[in-house]
């Protein structure tokens, strides 16, 4: 049977309003996305990792800053506590269920996948796309630059 | 993300995003999506499944060079349950819940203000 998919935007307005906030959050609209093609094979690519965890159990009054972590092993604990996702529905206890490491090193093994970058990033959701737009991604762009990234893989929780 | 997805795209760096919130993401619209039919938190698979979590990321993989053009969605074979209960969870607001959401969010303005005239809040 199928189904369709929540809708995230539809329910996230309802619970805001039940809260009292009279003006609803206006998502990030486009209705065309850029496009690159590969410039190298998979086999011959450097592949970063972004996730919306973060390296620390971050408090909702935390300052949220762009932070990067060694790809070098397996990443340390992740958080996402501060991060809207169905907590009573599931649990981050498995880091394989939000973040690739193990998948993605079984693909530089095998030779899929060329390599990954020594740092995997940490972007934060913010509430300000201004402050995505002006801030975090250039940032973002700066450390995949730095590290030799030729692709990415953004996983939000 | 969809934001951070697009301006690497812009800036050269080809991406593939994985998640689960499909009207959240194509809304946005980004160059490449993979979607999880999942609750929000585990967008690579069900905790504990491997196969599962190691399948969707080879699909990412496959979809960086299978990609012809921008807005290309791939829904991932994947399914967390035989119950589609988890549907209705997120942010479910119940009859009894009202008076408590409407109580949190007064809390929340609250904080924000205190926080703000500590100067601790990013500006938005």
């Amino acid at each position: 049977m199928s189904h369709s998919p929540t809708r995230y935007m539809d329910r996230t307005r309802e619970f805001y309003a039940a809260q009292g906030f009279s003006k609803a959050y206006t998502w990030a609209h486009h209705d065309s996305a850029p496009f690159q093609k590969l410039r190298k094979p998979l086999a011959d690519s450097t592949l970063t990792v972004i996730t919306t965890a973060a390296l620390y159990d971050r408090k909702a009054t935390d300052t949220r800053e762009v932070a990067s972590g060694s790809l070098l092993q397996a990443p340390p604990r992740l958080y996402g506590n501060d991060v809207a996702w169905d907590k009573t529905v599931t649990h981050m206890d498995d880091p394989g269920s939000f973040f690739p490491y193990d998948p993605l090193q079984a693909a530089v093994a095998s030779g899929r996948l060329g390599e990954l970058t020594s740092r995997f990033h940490c972007v934060p959701t913010e509430y300000s796309q201004r402050r995505t737009l002006d801030s975090d991604a250039p940032e973002i762009l700066r450390r995949c630059r730095e590290d030799g990234a030729d692709i990415a893989l953004l996983v939000p929780l | 993300m969809s934001l951070t997805a697009r301006y690497l795209e812009e800036n050269g760096i080809p991406t593939v995003v994985i998640g689960s919130a499909l009207d959240i993401v194509t809304h946005c619209a980004v160059p490449r999506f993979v979607f999880t039919d999942l609750p929000l938190g585990n967008p690579l698979g069900i905790p504990g499944d491997k196969r599962m979590q190691t399948d969707v990321v080879d699909l990412a993989l496959s979809v960086f060079e299978s990609a012809t053009q921008s807005r290309t969605v791939v829904k991932a074979p994947v399914r967390w349950s035989e119950s589609e209960d988890w549907r209705t969870r997120y942010a479910e607001i119940r009859p009894e819940d009202r008076e408590r959401l409407a109580a949190a969010g007064e809390a929340r303005r609250v904080l924000r203000d205190s926080l703000k005239a500590a100067g601790k809040v990013r500006d938005s």
